[in-house]
């Protein structure tokens, strides 16, 4: 390094197409402490969900220079980290340029890539496209979800390749017909989602029930999948969460929905009211009751996972993330892929990692891809 | 992002994806179909601002229009709901509702009641309401207490597109009377609206902002104003929580509760006239059951007791504004708790 010593930005993330600003909530590291690259600093509040921002970089965090309850446009300056060294004039130099010549995005111009659709199967499809780069990464959903499951995920790993996230039938943008709504009609799906995009092949990350579904289109097409990221995957014992299936079935109201969305979190108080109010908008749609019952009775029949998949037979490399406060696929079922695949668990974390520890699965998805592709 | 359409077109939509749905929903009303006597025309008006249009050309024989009598086709969309069909029926201007009354209020509202349960009456009436499109005080007031008092009606006042359509669907699925008031300053404001159907449950309010300073319950064209107000207010720091209850009737009288157990303080904003009004009916409910949570006396922003001024510079005052809701805002905030 040069004489000039680095001063790291440390600035607010953007969450999602939608998210323009986020509130403090709480530094969650004193001025003045030594930290990591990848420590979590302060804890920011989008509409749609709290989350921590991790630090880009080792260094000592300087200055906090947002205050907990202001709102902070996207890009804009959370607080300072550099090594001790630095000097504190040269600290304040950088907060003063940086406040006096930083310009938030236009709300339209911040919104970046917009999902598209595809049609497969007679489906229409909803996708959203980032990155470049080959193999591609395609991210599946579990049951109730859609793309906005990835949103602390998408970006963070499409700087190496390019990343798609797809919502199943029955989710998200996506027709709401589910055909026969069991595994091998949605990896039919992934099929005919990759064909429609002309890829060949690609990693594939699937959460929940979009695991199973990623590890039956892998048992299928091997030669088509680099490597499998299983998150709290379902397809790898007999229980799930019955309570939560049917929960989510039957809530309609936001006080219902808030406690079965609850489930999901080792800390519940993640569950915002915009989250809540997103998920019911979604089932409020035509279609969707029928699509959700489809499935269900399909994939958990009598509250137990079907089952049937031989993951640990697969020929790719396998890479298994769990929070251990799953609540609604155990993590013990990370056992059955014992010295077949990769496993990490991650501590104070539900049923959700890649959104309640996202920067540790954004680094062990990142890592694995690496090591999967040399 | 989403599609953008207007509040008008969402209604439409609604209506369009309703018929296709189900063929027991027809439309009637005066000019509905074609307007100026023109059944058959393909570019028809639909109705006096065109909510309705372009539905004439695709079911013809499900869009009608009426002689000028509401009390006659009020009457027989209620007959028409007993009978099997789903009427959304247009009466232009809710201030012409006096004329039927009884359809309205000794029929439709309680068939259900006076069958013992055996009767449904699914209809839905359009009507427009609010000042501020210079129509003078025969075409401007703001009724929707008048019918939330009515037991056996339900009464939706929607304010933004999205809620517009989702309450549209599910007032023509519901199997009671609906009475759905447009306000016509809102027809042009623009949201984000799914294409495909869904629903939006009658009796569950939104929340529009979160705060923890005062709430603000607001009703149809009002929540935008309040935000408005909120916006300002926020940098002075004062957060407001606003409810936009979506029905007044049924009334989620829960969620406002909720709300003011948190802030202590409330103002609510109706554009109706201040007696017997929204304001007043949410004001007393919270004084009776959350007394012991207020720091401050409840407030109404709502338009005088007066008609609706034709004159232009009185017809805007007369509509709440932002300012007089920061203003009550403010004095609610300011108020010490009570001892």
């Amino acid at each position: 390094m040069s004489e000039t010593q680095q001063i790291t930005k440390l600035g607010m993330p953007k969450w999602g197409l939608s998210m323009t600003e986020g509130t403090v909530v709480q530094w969650l590291i004193e001025e003045g402490t030594e930290l990591q690259s990848g420590d979590e600093v302060v804890e920011v509040e989008s509409e749609k969900i709290n989350n921590a921002v991790e630090s880009p970089a080792a260094g000592v965090l300087r200055r906090q220079v947002a205050q907990e309850g202001d709102v902070v446009p996207v890009g804009g300056l959370l607080g300072v980290i550099a090594d001790a060294s630095v000097p504190d004039p040269e600290i304040d130099a950088f907060v003063e340029e940086f406040q006096s010549t930083f310009v938030p995005e236009e709300a339209e111009a911040a919104a970046g890539p917009e999902p598209q659709t595809v049609e497969v199967g007679g489906r229409s499809i909803q996708y959203l496209a980032m990155g470049e780069g080959d193999p591609p990464l395609v991210l599946i959903h579990g049951f109730g979800g859609d793309i906005n499951i990835w949103v602390f995920n998408q970006e963070a790993l499409s700087a190496d390749r390019a990343v798609y996230a797809l919502d199943l039938p029955g989710h998200g943008g996506s027709s709401k017909d589910v055909g026969e709504g069991d595994l091998g009609s949605f990896a039919s799906v992934v099929e005919g989602f990759l064909d429609a995009l002309g890829i060949e092949r690609a990693h594939l990350a699937g959460h929940s029930l979009g695991g199973a579904v990623a590890g039956a289109f892998a048992l299928a097409h091997p030669e088509r999948v680099a490597s499998l990221v299983l998150i709290a995957s379902a397809g790898l014992g007999e229980e799930i969460n019955a309570g939560y299936i049917e929960g989510f079935i039957a809530a309609n109201r936001r006080k219902e929905m808030k406690g079965v969305l609850g489930l999901l979190f080792a800390n519940p108080d993640l569950v915002t009211r915009q989250l809540v109010n997103d998920v019911l908008r979604f089932k409020r749609l035509d279609g969707v009751d029928e699509a959700l019952r489809t499935i269900a009775d399909k994939v958990f029949p009598g509250g137990k996972q079907a089952g049937g998949l031989d993951l640990p037979a697969l020929d790719v490399p396998i890479l298994a993330i769990w929070g251990r406060e799953d609540r609604i696929v155990p993590a013990s079922h990370a056992g059955r892929l014992t010295e077949r695949a990769r496993i990490e668990l991650l501590d104070d974390t539900g049923h959700m990692p890649q959104m309640e520890a996202a920067g540790a699965v954004n680094r062990l998805i990142s890592g694995f891809l690496a090591d999967a592709e040399s | 992002m989403a599609r953008r359409i207007t509040y008008m077109q969402a209604i439409n939509e609604a209506l369009a994806q309703e018929m296709e749905r189900d063929p027991s929903v027809v439309i009637f009303g005066e000019d509905n179909a074609g307007g100026a006597g023109a059944p058959g025309e393909d570019d028809a008006w639909g109705g006096v601002m065109g909510v309705t249009k372009g539905l004439y050309p695709k079911y013809p024989d499900r869009v009608l229009d009426t002689p000028i009598s509401e009390s006659a086709f009020i009457g027989a969309a209620a007959g028409a709901a007993c009978s099997g069909l789903r009427p959304v029926a247009e009466l232009m201007f809710v201030d012409f509702m006096g004329v039927c009354f009884d359809q309205i209020f000794n029929q439709a509202a309680k068939f259900r009641y006076m069958f013992g349960g055996k009767a449904k009456t699914p209809m839905v009436i359009r009507t427009m309401y609010g000042a501020g499109i210079r129509a003078a005080s025969q075409h401007s007031q703001s009724l929707y207490p008048i019918f939330t008092h009515i037991p056996g009606l339900k009464v939706v006042v929607p304010s933004n597109p999205y809620d517009a359509k989702g309450l549209m669907i599910a007032s023509i699925r519901d199997d009671d009377p609906v009475i759905f008031f447009e306000n016509k300053v809102l027809y042009t404001m623009e949201g984000e609206v799914p294409e495909e159907p869904y629903t939006v449950p009658l009796g569950e309010a939104e929340y529009v902002r979160e705060g923890d300073d005062v709430t603000v319950v607001a009703i149809g064209r009002m929540v935008g104003m309040a935000e408005q107000a909120a916006e300002a207010l926020a940098d002075e720091d004062i957060e407001c929580e606003i409810i936009d209850p979506r029905t007044t009737s049924p009334l989620d009288e829960e969620t406002i509760f909720e709300s003011v157990e948190n802030t202590g303080r409330l103002v609510v904003v109706d554009e109706s006239n201040p007696r017997c009004s929204l304001a007043a009916d949410i004001a007393a409910r919270v004084a009776q059951e959350c007394f012991d949570d207020l720091k401050a006396a409840p407030k109404m922003v709502t338009a005088p007791h007066t008609p609706p001024p034709f004159s232009p510079a009185l017809e805007d005052l007369y509509v709440p504004d932002p300012e007089r809701i920061a203003a009550a805002v403010r004095e609610v905030a300011g108020a010490g708790a009570r001892a």
